[in-house]
Protein backbone atom coordinates (compact mmCIF):
# COMPACT_ATOMS: atom_id res chain seq x y z
CA UNK A 1 0.00 0.00 0.00
CA UNK A 2 2.99 2.01 0.90
CA UNK A 3 4.22 1.48 -2.16
CA UNK A 4 1.29 3.05 -4.75
CA UNK A 5 1.22 5.73 -2.42
CA UNK A 6 4.60 7.05 -3.37
CA UNK A 7 4.35 6.17 -7.06
CA UNK A 8 1.15 8.45 -6.97
CA UNK A 9 3.29 10.65 -5.19
CA UNK A 10 5.68 10.51 -8.18
CA UNK A 11 3.33 10.61 -11.06
CA UNK A 12 1.93 14.09 -10.06
CA UNK A 13 5.37 15.47 -9.37
CA UNK A 14 6.53 14.03 -12.41
CA UNK A 15 3.67 15.84 -14.51
CA UNK A 16 3.71 18.77 -12.20
CA UNK A 17 7.44 19.08 -13.23
CA UNK A 18 6.81 18.54 -16.86
CA UNK A 19 3.54 20.79 -17.53
CA UNK A 20 5.77 23.41 -15.30
CA UNK A 21 8.69 23.32 -18.18
CA UNK A 22 5.74 23.80 -20.98
CA UNK A 23 5.94 19.68 -22.19
CA UNK A 24 2.18 19.63 -22.06
CA UNK A 25 1.54 23.07 -23.18
CA UNK A 26 3.95 23.07 -26.56
CA UNK A 27 1.81 20.16 -27.53
CA UNK A 28 -1.19 20.99 -26.71
CA UNK A 29 -0.38 24.64 -28.75
CA UNK A 30 0.86 22.75 -32.01
CA UNK A 31 -2.53 20.70 -31.89
CA UNK A 32 -4.01 23.90 -31.83
CA UNK A 33 -2.39 25.16 -34.97
CA UNK A 34 -2.21 21.55 -36.75
CA UNK A 35 -6.45 21.93 -36.11
CA UNK A 36 -7.25 25.63 -37.33
CA UNK A 37 -4.70 24.03 -40.46
CA UNK A 38 -7.58 21.88 -40.96
CA UNK A 39 -9.83 24.29 -41.26
CA UNK A 40 -8.75 26.79 -43.55
CA UNK A 41 -7.55 23.65 -45.59
CA UNK A 42 -11.27 22.68 -46.04
CA UNK A 43 -12.18 26.24 -46.47
CA UNK A 44 -9.53 26.81 -49.39
CA UNK A 45 -11.04 23.43 -50.95
CA UNK A 46 -14.48 24.60 -50.87
CA UNK A 47 -13.72 27.68 -52.99
CA UNK A 48 -11.95 25.41 -54.92
CA UNK A 49 -15.08 22.91 -55.40
CA UNK A 50 -17.10 25.82 -56.24
CA UNK A 51 -15.39 27.17 -59.21
CA UNK A 52 -15.91 24.37 -61.83
CA UNK A 53 -19.65 25.66 -61.45
CA UNK A 54 -18.78 29.18 -61.51
CA UNK A 55 -16.83 28.52 -64.72
CA UNK A 56 -19.97 26.73 -66.45
CA UNK A 57 -22.54 29.39 -65.48
CA UNK A 58 -20.12 32.38 -66.75
CA UNK A 59 -19.49 30.22 -69.93
CA UNK A 60 -22.85 30.11 -70.95
CA UNK A 61 -22.55 34.02 -70.97
CA UNK A 62 -22.26 35.57 -75.09
CA UNK A 63 -18.86 36.01 -75.49
CA UNK A 64 -17.68 35.87 -71.86
CA UNK A 65 -13.93 37.16 -72.27
CA UNK A 66 -12.11 33.96 -72.91
CA UNK A 67 -8.78 34.95 -70.97
CA UNK A 68 -10.20 35.67 -67.71
CA UNK A 69 -12.05 32.21 -67.67
CA UNK A 70 -8.97 30.45 -68.81
CA UNK A 71 -6.98 32.24 -65.61
CA UNK A 72 -9.44 30.84 -63.17
CA UNK A 73 -9.27 27.00 -64.42
CA UNK A 74 -5.73 27.09 -64.62
CA UNK A 75 -4.96 29.11 -61.00
CA UNK A 76 -7.59 26.34 -60.00
CA UNK A 77 -5.88 23.32 -61.28
CA UNK A 78 -2.47 25.02 -59.74
CA UNK A 79 -3.75 25.64 -56.25
CA UNK A 80 -5.37 21.99 -56.22
CA UNK A 81 -2.23 20.45 -56.63
CA UNK A 82 -0.10 21.96 -54.00
CA UNK A 83 -0.76 20.62 -50.71
CA UNK A 84 0.37 21.13 -47.53
CA UNK A 85 0.55 18.33 -44.40
CA UNK A 86 1.27 19.51 -41.12
CA UNK A 87 4.39 18.67 -41.08
CA UNK A 88 5.05 21.14 -44.06
CA UNK A 89 3.81 23.89 -41.79
CA UNK A 90 7.44 25.30 -40.33
CA UNK A 91 8.94 24.88 -44.02
CA UNK A 92 8.92 28.70 -45.38
CA UNK A 93 9.43 27.94 -48.94
CA UNK A 94 6.59 25.43 -48.85
CA UNK A 95 4.28 27.67 -47.30
CA UNK A 96 5.41 30.40 -49.82
CA UNK A 97 4.54 28.00 -53.13
CA UNK A 98 1.27 27.35 -51.36
CA UNK A 99 0.32 30.78 -50.44
CA UNK A 100 1.44 31.85 -53.81
CA UNK A 101 -0.96 29.10 -55.75
CA UNK A 102 -3.99 30.22 -52.72
CA UNK A 103 -3.44 33.95 -54.13
CA UNK A 104 -3.51 33.25 -57.91
CA UNK A 105 -6.44 31.67 -57.44
CA UNK A 106 -7.98 33.97 -55.23
CA UNK A 107 -7.09 37.36 -57.61
CA UNK A 108 -7.90 35.36 -60.77
CA UNK A 109 -11.70 35.19 -59.16
CA UNK A 110 -11.99 38.57 -57.95
CA UNK A 111 -10.83 39.47 -61.22
CA UNK A 112 -13.51 37.52 -63.11
CA UNK A 113 -16.17 38.90 -60.63
CA UNK A 114 -15.17 42.53 -61.79
CA UNK A 115 -15.64 41.02 -65.60
CA UNK A 116 -18.71 40.12 -64.81
CA UNK A 117 -19.85 43.89 -64.05
CA UNK A 118 -20.43 43.87 -67.81
CA UNK A 119 -22.37 41.52 -68.50
CA UNK A 120 -25.80 42.20 -67.56
CA UNK A 121 -27.85 39.29 -68.36
CA UNK A 122 -25.22 37.47 -65.99
CA UNK A 123 -25.88 39.29 -63.45
CA UNK A 124 -29.52 38.59 -63.81
CA UNK A 125 -28.83 35.06 -63.46
CA UNK A 126 -30.26 33.35 -60.66
CA UNK A 127 -27.99 30.89 -61.01
CA UNK A 128 -24.84 33.06 -61.13
CA UNK A 129 -26.26 35.27 -58.42
CA UNK A 130 -26.19 32.09 -56.03
CA UNK A 131 -22.85 30.84 -56.87
CA UNK A 132 -21.55 34.60 -55.94
CA UNK A 133 -23.33 33.92 -52.58
CA UNK A 134 -21.73 30.90 -52.40
CA UNK A 135 -18.44 32.32 -53.04
CA UNK A 136 -18.74 35.32 -51.04
CA UNK A 137 -19.60 33.27 -47.64
CA UNK A 138 -16.08 30.90 -48.45
CA UNK A 139 -14.32 33.81 -49.09
CA UNK A 140 -15.23 35.04 -45.68
CA UNK A 141 -15.06 31.91 -43.73
CA UNK A 142 -11.16 31.42 -45.16
CA UNK A 143 -10.52 34.73 -43.95
CA UNK A 144 -11.87 33.86 -40.44
CA UNK A 145 -9.59 30.65 -40.77
CA UNK A 146 -7.03 32.72 -41.72
CA UNK A 147 -7.33 34.75 -38.69
CA UNK A 148 -7.48 31.54 -36.62
CA UNK A 149 -4.81 30.00 -38.18
CA UNK A 150 -2.37 32.81 -37.63
CA UNK A 151 -3.75 33.41 -33.78
CA UNK A 152 -2.89 29.63 -33.68
CA UNK A 153 0.47 30.13 -35.01
CA UNK A 154 1.59 32.86 -32.78
CA UNK A 155 0.90 31.16 -30.01
CA UNK A 156 2.17 28.20 -30.63
CA UNK A 157 5.88 30.20 -31.02
CA UNK A 158 5.63 32.32 -28.72
CA UNK A 159 5.18 29.51 -26.53
CA UNK A 160 8.63 27.48 -27.86
CA UNK A 161 10.45 30.76 -27.53
CA UNK A 162 9.24 31.41 -23.93
CA UNK A 163 11.31 30.20 -20.93
CA UNK A 164 11.79 27.95 -19.67
CA UNK A 165 9.50 26.27 -22.40
CA UNK A 166 12.02 26.77 -24.85
CA UNK A 167 14.87 24.35 -22.97
CA UNK A 168 12.47 21.87 -22.90
CA UNK A 169 12.18 22.44 -26.95
CA UNK A 170 15.22 22.36 -27.42
CA UNK A 171 16.44 19.45 -25.30
CA UNK A 172 13.11 17.13 -26.01
CA UNK A 173 11.03 18.36 -28.48
CA UNK A 174 12.60 19.92 -30.92
CA UNK A 175 10.15 21.67 -32.62
CA UNK A 176 10.35 24.31 -35.25
CA UNK A 177 8.30 27.56 -35.35
CA UNK A 178 5.30 27.50 -37.73
CA UNK A 179 5.04 30.07 -40.55
CA UNK A 180 1.80 32.08 -40.90
CA UNK A 181 -0.24 31.83 -43.55
CA UNK A 182 -0.52 35.53 -44.68
CA UNK A 183 -2.49 37.16 -46.95
CA UNK A 184 -1.22 37.03 -50.31
CA UNK A 185 -0.61 41.19 -51.96
CA UNK A 186 -1.85 40.13 -55.48
CA UNK A 187 -4.80 38.98 -53.80
CA UNK A 188 -5.22 42.41 -51.65
CA UNK A 189 -5.15 44.59 -54.47
CA UNK A 190 -8.14 45.54 -56.10
CA UNK A 191 -8.24 44.51 -59.92
CA UNK A 192 -8.64 47.47 -62.01
CA UNK A 193 -12.02 47.72 -64.29
CA UNK A 194 -11.46 48.46 -67.75
CA UNK A 195 -14.17 49.39 -70.13
CA UNK B 1 -10.80 31.32 -27.83
CA UNK B 2 -9.52 34.34 -25.46
CA UNK B 3 -6.70 34.23 -27.57
CA UNK B 4 -8.55 34.66 -30.82
CA UNK B 5 -10.42 37.38 -29.79
CA UNK B 6 -7.55 39.03 -28.40
CA UNK B 7 -6.00 38.43 -32.07
CA UNK B 8 -8.84 40.01 -33.74
CA UNK B 9 -8.99 42.64 -31.93
CA UNK B 10 -5.36 44.49 -32.73
CA UNK B 11 -7.53 45.10 -35.82
CA UNK B 12 -10.96 46.83 -34.05
CA UNK B 13 -12.06 49.97 -35.06
CA UNK B 14 -15.07 49.44 -33.33
CA UNK B 15 -15.75 48.46 -30.07
CA UNK B 16 -18.02 44.95 -29.40
CA UNK B 17 -21.20 46.42 -27.66
CA UNK B 18 -22.66 44.59 -24.14
CA UNK B 19 -25.41 41.82 -24.82
CA UNK B 20 -28.16 43.12 -23.26
CA UNK B 21 -30.71 40.96 -24.48
CA UNK B 22 -32.11 39.22 -27.74
CA UNK B 23 -32.36 42.04 -29.16
CA UNK B 24 -30.03 44.54 -29.03
CA UNK B 25 -30.94 48.10 -30.17
CA UNK B 26 -28.10 50.11 -30.34
CA UNK B 27 -29.12 52.02 -32.67
CA UNK B 28 -32.90 52.66 -32.01
CA UNK B 29 -34.50 51.46 -35.75
CA UNK B 30 -37.06 48.90 -33.72
CA UNK B 31 -40.34 50.37 -32.43
CA UNK B 32 -41.63 49.14 -28.89
CA UNK B 33 -44.35 46.57 -30.23
CA UNK B 34 -42.51 45.12 -32.89
CA UNK B 35 -39.78 44.63 -30.37
CA UNK B 36 -42.04 42.90 -27.83
CA UNK B 37 -42.92 40.81 -30.61
CA UNK B 38 -39.93 39.69 -31.96
CA UNK B 39 -38.51 38.53 -28.50
CA UNK B 40 -41.68 36.50 -27.99
CA UNK B 41 -40.78 34.84 -30.86
CA UNK B 42 -37.21 34.38 -30.05
CA UNK B 43 -37.49 33.28 -26.59
CA UNK B 44 -40.11 30.81 -27.32
CA UNK B 45 -37.80 29.12 -30.20
CA UNK B 46 -35.26 28.76 -28.24
CA UNK B 47 -37.64 27.39 -25.36
CA UNK B 48 -39.02 24.76 -27.78
CA UNK B 49 -35.21 24.26 -29.57
CA UNK B 50 -32.44 25.75 -27.30
CA UNK B 51 -31.59 27.48 -30.87
CA UNK B 52 -30.65 31.70 -29.96
CA UNK B 53 -31.19 33.92 -32.60
CA UNK B 54 -29.69 37.75 -31.45
CA UNK B 55 -30.22 40.98 -33.20
CA UNK B 56 -28.01 43.52 -33.02
CA UNK B 57 -28.14 47.30 -34.48
CA UNK B 58 -25.20 49.72 -34.99
CA UNK B 59 -25.43 53.55 -35.82
CA UNK B 60 -22.10 52.58 -37.73
CA UNK B 61 -19.47 50.24 -38.16
CA UNK B 62 -16.79 53.01 -38.84
CA UNK B 63 -15.31 51.85 -41.57
CA UNK B 64 -15.23 48.20 -40.15
CA UNK B 65 -15.94 45.77 -43.23
CA UNK B 66 -19.83 44.12 -41.31
CA UNK B 67 -18.24 40.29 -41.94
CA UNK B 68 -15.04 41.91 -39.54
CA UNK B 69 -17.21 42.88 -36.82
CA UNK B 70 -20.02 40.63 -36.95
CA UNK B 71 -17.69 37.50 -36.32
CA UNK B 72 -15.98 39.57 -33.53
CA UNK B 73 -19.68 39.84 -31.86
CA UNK B 74 -20.11 36.30 -32.60
CA UNK B 75 -17.21 35.19 -31.43
CA UNK B 76 -17.47 37.61 -27.73
CA UNK B 77 -20.97 36.98 -27.42
CA UNK B 78 -21.30 32.97 -27.61
CA UNK B 79 -24.28 32.73 -29.12
CA UNK B 80 -26.40 29.60 -29.49
CA UNK B 81 -25.84 26.18 -26.95
CA UNK B 82 -22.16 25.11 -26.27
CA UNK B 83 -21.84 21.56 -28.46
CA UNK B 84 -24.54 22.50 -30.67
CA UNK B 85 -23.42 25.61 -31.77
CA UNK B 86 -27.08 26.74 -32.96
CA UNK B 87 -26.87 30.41 -32.98
CA UNK B 88 -27.53 33.10 -35.48
CA UNK B 89 -26.87 36.73 -35.01
CA UNK B 90 -28.72 39.52 -37.38
CA UNK B 91 -26.67 42.61 -37.94
CA UNK B 92 -27.16 45.58 -38.85
CA UNK B 93 -25.58 48.75 -39.63
CA UNK B 94 -28.83 52.09 -39.78
CA UNK B 95 -26.06 54.53 -40.84
CA UNK B 96 -23.75 52.41 -43.38
CA UNK B 97 -27.12 50.39 -44.75
CA UNK B 98 -25.93 46.93 -44.30
CA UNK B 99 -27.26 44.27 -42.69
CA UNK B 100 -25.51 40.42 -42.24
CA UNK B 101 -26.83 37.00 -41.07
CA UNK B 102 -24.02 35.33 -39.18
CA UNK B 103 -24.28 31.89 -38.82
CA UNK B 104 -23.00 29.34 -36.05
CA UNK B 105 -21.12 26.15 -36.66
CA UNK B 106 -23.98 24.08 -36.12
CA UNK B 107 -26.75 25.71 -38.50
CA UNK B 108 -24.22 25.94 -40.92
CA UNK B 109 -26.13 22.73 -42.82
CA UNK B 110 -29.24 24.33 -43.03
CA UNK B 111 -28.94 28.11 -42.95
CA UNK B 112 -26.29 27.91 -45.58
CA UNK B 113 -24.92 30.93 -46.94
CA UNK B 114 -27.19 31.01 -49.85
CA UNK B 115 -30.71 30.55 -47.59
CA UNK B 116 -29.01 33.37 -45.53
CA UNK B 117 -27.92 35.13 -49.01
CA UNK B 118 -31.89 35.02 -50.02
CA UNK B 119 -33.45 35.94 -46.85
CA UNK B 120 -31.31 39.23 -46.66
CA UNK B 121 -31.94 39.99 -49.82
CA UNK B 122 -35.54 38.83 -51.03
CA UNK B 123 -37.01 39.42 -47.11
CA UNK B 124 -34.90 42.47 -45.48
CA UNK B 125 -33.59 44.22 -47.91
CA UNK B 126 -36.72 45.28 -49.91
CA UNK B 127 -38.55 46.12 -46.16
CA UNK B 128 -35.17 48.29 -45.56
CA UNK B 129 -35.35 49.46 -48.65
CA UNK B 130 -39.07 50.87 -48.32
CA UNK B 131 -38.15 52.16 -44.87
CA UNK B 132 -40.12 49.88 -42.99
CA UNK B 133 -37.63 48.65 -40.69
CA UNK B 134 -40.10 46.67 -38.24
CA UNK B 135 -41.08 44.62 -40.99
CA UNK B 136 -37.52 43.68 -42.21
CA UNK B 137 -36.76 42.53 -39.08
CA UNK B 138 -39.96 40.11 -38.58
CA UNK B 139 -39.28 38.85 -41.81
CA UNK B 140 -36.05 38.16 -41.72
CA UNK B 141 -36.19 36.67 -38.00
CA UNK B 142 -39.46 34.65 -39.16
CA UNK B 143 -37.58 33.57 -42.09
CA UNK B 144 -34.04 32.80 -40.71
CA UNK B 145 -36.59 30.55 -37.76
CA UNK B 146 -38.69 28.90 -40.74
CA UNK B 147 -34.74 27.72 -42.21
CA UNK B 148 -33.51 26.33 -39.10
CA UNK B 149 -36.76 25.20 -37.36
CA UNK B 150 -36.33 21.28 -36.35
CA UNK B 151 -32.48 21.08 -36.30
CA UNK B 152 -32.49 20.97 -32.53
CA UNK B 153 -34.59 20.21 -29.56
CA UNK B 154 -34.13 21.77 -26.17
CA UNK B 155 -32.94 19.72 -24.42
CA UNK B 156 -35.45 19.06 -20.80
CA UNK B 157 -33.37 20.94 -17.35
CA UNK B 158 -33.02 17.56 -16.06
CA UNK B 159 -30.55 16.16 -18.72
CA UNK B 160 -28.98 19.79 -18.69
CA UNK B 161 -27.76 19.83 -15.22
CA UNK B 162 -26.20 16.53 -15.80
CA UNK B 163 -25.13 17.63 -19.15
CA UNK B 164 -22.00 19.54 -17.73
CA UNK B 165 -19.76 17.12 -15.56
CA UNK B 166 -16.84 18.99 -17.97
CA UNK B 167 -15.94 21.77 -15.24
CA UNK B 168 -15.45 19.45 -12.12
CA UNK B 169 -14.41 22.01 -9.63
CA UNK B 170 -17.55 24.02 -10.65
CA UNK B 171 -19.78 21.05 -10.22
CA UNK B 172 -17.91 20.65 -6.07
CA UNK B 173 -18.07 24.19 -5.52
CA UNK B 174 -22.25 23.86 -6.08
CA UNK B 175 -22.04 20.48 -4.17
CA UNK B 176 -20.76 22.14 -1.32
CA UNK B 177 -23.01 25.03 -1.42
CA UNK B 178 -25.74 22.68 -2.17
CA UNK B 179 -25.02 20.56 1.32
CA UNK B 180 -24.48 23.71 2.86
CA UNK B 181 -27.86 25.36 1.93
CA UNK B 182 -29.60 21.86 3.36
CA UNK B 183 -27.57 21.95 6.31
CA UNK B 184 -29.24 25.88 7.30
CA UNK B 185 -32.92 24.25 5.81
CA UNK B 186 -32.42 21.65 8.29
CA UNK B 187 -31.71 24.56 10.74
CA UNK B 188 -34.00 26.92 10.35
CA UNK B 189 -36.71 24.79 9.23
CA UNK B 190 -36.38 25.71 5.36
CA UNK B 191 -36.66 28.39 3.03
CA UNK B 192 -33.67 28.52 0.81
CA UNK B 193 -32.07 26.46 -1.50
CA UNK B 194 -35.40 25.95 -3.60
CA UNK B 195 -34.65 26.96 -7.25
CA UNK B 196 -31.13 26.75 -6.95
CA UNK B 197 -30.69 25.12 -9.94
CA UNK B 198 -33.37 26.46 -11.81
CA UNK B 199 -31.30 29.67 -13.63
CA UNK B 200 -30.76 27.62 -17.22
CA UNK B 201 -32.98 29.93 -19.15
CA UNK B 202 -33.06 33.11 -17.25
CA UNK B 203 -35.30 35.27 -19.26
CA UNK B 204 -34.10 38.57 -17.63
CA UNK B 205 -30.45 37.65 -17.71
CA UNK B 206 -30.00 36.10 -21.16
CA UNK B 207 -26.45 35.12 -22.58
CA UNK B 208 -25.27 33.20 -25.07
CA UNK B 209 -24.96 29.65 -24.42
CA UNK B 210 -20.97 28.70 -25.60
CA UNK B 211 -21.99 28.74 -29.60
CA UNK B 212 -18.91 28.87 -31.54
CA UNK B 213 -18.43 30.91 -35.75
CA UNK B 214 -16.54 30.31 -38.83
CA UNK B 215 -17.70 32.96 -40.48
CA UNK B 216 -20.96 31.34 -42.35
CA UNK B 217 -23.63 33.75 -43.51
CA UNK B 218 -24.37 35.85 -45.92
CA UNK B 219 -23.92 40.20 -46.13
CA UNK B 220 -26.10 42.66 -48.49
CA UNK B 221 -26.81 46.64 -48.37
CA UNK B 222 -29.54 48.13 -48.64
Amino acid sequence: MKVSTARIIAFFLFFSTLSGCGYNSIQQNEEAVNKSWGDLESQLQRRADLVPNLVATVKGAANFEKETLTAVVEARSKATSIQLTPEMLSDPAAMAKFREAQGKLSSSLSRLLVAVERYPELKANQNFRDLQNQLEGTENRISVARQRYNGAVETFNFSIRQFPNSMTNSMLLKLKPKEYFKADAAAKAVPGVKF
Amino acid sequence: MLHVTAYSSLFAAIEVPVLSGRINDYAAMISAPAKAEIEGKLKQFEASESTQIVILTVPSLKGDPIEDFSIRVAEAWKIGQKGSDNGVLLIVSRDDHKVRIEVGYGLEGKLTDLVAGRIVRDEIVPAFKAGQFDVGFAKGVSSIIAATHGEYKAKSKAVRNGDKPSFPLLFIIFLVIYIIFHLFKGFFGGGFGGGFFGGGGNDDNFSGGGGSFGGGGSSDEW
